[in-house]
C-alpha cells in the first residue's frame, strides 16, 4: 500500500477551482517534487496535504490512516517554509525544540535531539543565537533542523531554496539531498525551479491549472513527456517546438511516432537534438540571431524564417557570428511529435 | 532659501508650537501653588511665593484620594475589560478573515464618530433601570464599550503584522489556537497590546462625560473633581489646577515613562 495516498483530492476557492481532483501515490522513502508555474496549484496541494487548507471533496490517507480531516498539529507531518518562517523571539535551540516541548518531551531527550540535528546542519555555534541574528542560509537550516527533530512521517518543503542567492541556492540543494539519502524520509518537496525538480526527486509531478500533467521520474519526464507542456516545461532552454505544417521537410524524417504524425501536429526538439551546420548542410536554413556562450555549453538562437525562433545547443565553443547563415541538421531519434491538442505520440501508438 | 535657513525655520516653528501646547500645563502647575487672589491678579504672576494650601484644601473638602481611587479603578478595569474582548475579536478578524471584516471593522470605527451625548439618554436610563447609576461598575462597562473599537483596530494592525506563516509552522509544530496564541501570537503581540492598554488606559482616566453624567458622590471620577471646583458663583482658578494637577499628575508620569509605547500606539505602530 503507497505511505501517502490522494484520492480524488479537490480545492476550490470561491468560484476558481483550484485542485481539480488529484490522484497521487508517493512510496515510503521516496523524494517526490511537485513542479509547475506560478499559479498551478503545487502549494495548495502542499497545504492540503499539510492541514492549512482543507480538503473540498477526496481523500487523502497516511500510512494507511484517514488523515483528510485531521488537524495539521496531528498529523505527524514537518514543514518547512519559503520564508523560513521561525519564531523570532526564540533562539534557535528553542525553535527546534518548540515541538518536542510542546510535546512535553523530557528536557534530557530534546537536548539530544537538537544536538543531533545542530550537528547534520553545522548549527551547533549558532543554538543560542535568536533568528535575526543570522544569515539566510543559516535561518534555512534552522528551518530544516526544526523539522528534523520531530522526525516525522512526512517531510514537506515548500520552495525552500527561493529566497537564496544562486550560490547558495546549489549549495543547500546538495545538503538537501545528502539529508535525504541519510534520513530517508519521504519527502514532498514544491518548486518552480526545474533544475531543484531534476536533480532532487526520484519522482516529479508536473501540475498545471490544478491537474497532474505527468508524473515520473526526472529522465522519464525530459525523454518522454506526455505531452507539449510537460515537453516545454522540463528542460532549459524550453524544447523547439515546430508545426510539422511548418516546416514539411521534419516530416520526411523518421520519427518516434512513425508515419503517424499528423499534418496539423506538432514536432518538438531539443536544443541538443539541433546541429548547426554551416550555410546549405542541414535540413533547415536559419540564420543566427543571438549566441549565449555560457562557458560549458554554448546557445545558438536563430531565425529559420517566417518567425520560426529555434534554438541549438552545443559543447563546443563557435566562431558563428549573429546574422550568419547556417543550416540545422536535426537528430531524428531526438525528435518528438504531437499531435493537435499536444498529447504525445509515440511509436506504435 | 537654503537648506540650513529652512531647518532653522523648521526648528522654531517646533519649538513654538511646544511652547504653545506646553503653556497650558505650565500655567496649570504654576497656579496650583498660588493663593487664589494671586491667581487672578493682573498683570499675571512669574514669581511669588508658592503654597501647598490648595493642595491641602482639595483633599479636605473633597476626599481627592476617593476620586483618584474610582478613577484608577475604572481605567484599569476598563482597560481589562477592553482587553478581553477587542482581543480575541482582533485575532479573529486579524488571522481569519471573511468578506465582511473590513465592513465590520469601519462600522465598528464609524461608532466613535457619533457624540457621547447621543447616547446619554438610553445609557442613563439603562444605568438607573439596572440600580448602577454612580457605581464603578458602570463607569467600567461604559469605559470599556466606548474605547472597544480603537482598542480592536489598534490590535488589529498589530496582529496582523505578525506573518502568518509563523503562526502555520506553530500549528505543524503541534500548537493548538491556545498555544499558538500563547506561544506566538502573545510573546509577538506584547509591545501592541501593552501600547493599546496604556493608550486605554489614558483616554478612561481622561475621560469626562459619562462621569460626569452617571457618577455623583461614590463613584465619580478626578475629572468630577476637578469639575466640582466650578461653580456658578465663579471659578476658584487656584484650587481648580490644584485639583487638575493632581488628576492629571498619574496618568503625565505613567505617560512620561511609556512614550515610547504610547507613540507606537497613537501611530498605529508606524513608528517603531
Amino acid at each position: 500500500m503507497p505511505f501517502l495516498q490522494l484520492l480524488g483530492v479537490e480545492k476550490s476557492f470561491g468560484v476558481q477551482r483550484a485542485i481539480k481532483g488529484i490522484d497521487l501515490s508517493v512510496e515510503k522513502g521516496e523524494f517526490v517534487v511537485f513542479v509547475g508555474p506560478s499559479g498551478c496549484g503545487k502549494s495548495t496541494l502542499l497545504r492540503l496535504i499539510a492541514g492549512l487548507e482543507s480538503i473540498d471533496k477526496g481523500r487523502l490517507m497516511l500510512d494507511g490512516r484517514d488523515i483528510t480531516d485531521l488537524a495539521s498539529s496531528k498529523r505527524d507531518l514537518a514543514m518547512v517554509f519559503q520564508s523560513y518562517a521561525l519564531y523570532p523571539h526564540m533562539t534557535v535551540a528553542d525553535n527546534m525544540s518548540f515541538s518536542l516541548r510542546l510535546a512535553n518531551v523530557d528536557a534530557a531527550t530534546i537536548r539530544e535531539k537538537v544536538d543531533r540535528a545542530a550537528a547534520i546542519l553545522n548549527l551547533g555555534p549558532y543554538l543560542q543565537r535568536r533568528p535575526g541574528e543570522l544569515s539566510g542560509g543559516q535561518r534555512q537550516r534552522v528551518a530544516i533542523g526544526r523539522a528534523i527533530v520531530r522526525a516525522p512521517k512526512v517531510f514537506l518543503f515548500d520552495e525552500p531554496l527561493s529566497n537564496l542567492d544562486a550560490a547558495l541556492r546549489g549549495q543547500t540543494r546538495i545538503e538537501i539531498a545528502k539529508l535525504h539519502r541519510e534520513l530517508g524520509a519521504t519527502t514532498i518537496y514544491v518548486t518552480h525551479d526545474q533544475v531543484e525538480a531534476m536533480t532532487l526527486a526520484d519522482r516529479v509531478v508536473v501540475l498545471r491549472d490544478g491537474a497532474i500533467e505527468q508524473v515520473g521520474s526526472p529522465l522519464e519526464l525530459y525523454d518522454r513527456p506526455a505531452n507539449r507542456f510537460v515537453a516545454q516545461f522540463i528542460g532549459t532552454p524550453q524544447m523547439n517546438i515546430v508545426a510539422a505544417a511548418a516546416l514539411p521537410a521534419l516530416q520526411t524524417l523518421g520519427s518516434r511516432a512513425g508515419p503517424t504524425l499528423p499534418s496539423d501536429g506538432f514536432i518538438g526538439i531539443r536544443p541538443e537534438g539541433l546541429q548547426v551546420k554551416p550555410a546549405g548542410g542541414g535540413a533547415i536554413p536559419a540564420r543566427v540571431e543571438l549566441i549565449e556562450s555560457l562557458g560549458a555549453d554554448t546557445l545558438i538562437y536563430t531565425d529559420a524564417g517566417d518567425g520560426l525562433q529555434m534554438v541549438a545547443r552545443q559543447s563546443q565553443r563557435t566562431a558563428l557570428h549573429p546574422g550568419d547563415k547556417v543550416g540545422l541538421e536535426v537528430d531524428a531519434a531526438a525528435m518528438h511529435c504531437f499531435d493537435r491538442e499536444g498529447k504525445a505520440l509515440r511509436a506504435g501508438g | 532659501m537654503s537648506a540650513r535657513t529652512l531647518h532653522v525655520i523648521r526648528a522654531c516653528t517646533a519649538w513654538l508650537a511646544t511652547l504653545v501646547l506646553f503653556f497650558p500645563l505650565f500655567w496649570l502647575c504654576l497656579t496650583a501653588f498660588k493663593t487664589e487672589l494671586q491667581a487672578i491678579s493682573v498683570p499675571p504672576l512669574l514669581l511669588f511665593t508658592p503654597t501647598l494650601e490648595n493642595f491641602a484644601l482639595v483633599q479636605d473638602r473633597s476626599n481627592y484620594l476617593l476620586y483618584a481611587w474610582n478613577s484608577i479603578v475604572t481605567s484599569f478595569g476598563s482597560t481589562a475589560l477592553g482587553l478581553l474582548i477587542a482581543a480575541p475579536a482582533a485575532y479573529s478578524m486579524a488571522f481569519f478573515r471573511a468578506p465582511g471584516t473590513r465592513g465590520l471593522l469601519m462600522w465598528m470605527l464609524s461608532t466613535k464618530m457619533m457624540p457621547a451625548v447621543g447616547a446619554l439618554v438610553p445609557v442613563y436610563v439603562l444605568a438607573q433601570l439596572s440600580g448602577l447609576l454612580d457605581t464603578r461598575i458602570a463607569l467600567t462597562v461604559i469605559f470599556a464599550m466606548s474605547n472597544l473599537p480603537i482598542m480592536v483596530w489598534m490590535l488589529y494592525s498589530y496582529l496582523k503584522d505578525i506573518p502568518r506563516e509563523i503562526l502555520e509552522a506553530a500549528r505543524m509544530d503541534g500548537a493548538g489556537i491556545w498555544g499558538e496564541a500563547r506561544h506566538v501570537v502573545l510573546p509577538l503581540g506584547l509591545g501592541g497590546l501593552s501600547s493599546t492598554a496604556l493608550l486605554c488606559l489614558v483616554l478612561s482616566w481622561n475621560e469626562a462625560f459619562w462621569s460626569l453624567n452617571l457618577t455623583s458622590a461614590k463613584a465619580g471620577t478626578l475629572a468630577a473633581l476637578i469639575a466640582s471646583y466650578s461653580s456658578p458663583e465663579g471659578l476658584f482658578w487656584a484650587k481648580l489646577s490644584a485639583a487638575s494637577v493632581l488628576a492629571i499628575g498619574p496618568i503625565v508620569v505613567l505617560g512620561w515613562f511609556s512614550q515610547k509605547q504610547l507613540v507606537q500606539g497613537l501611530t498605529f505602530g508606524a513608528v517603531k
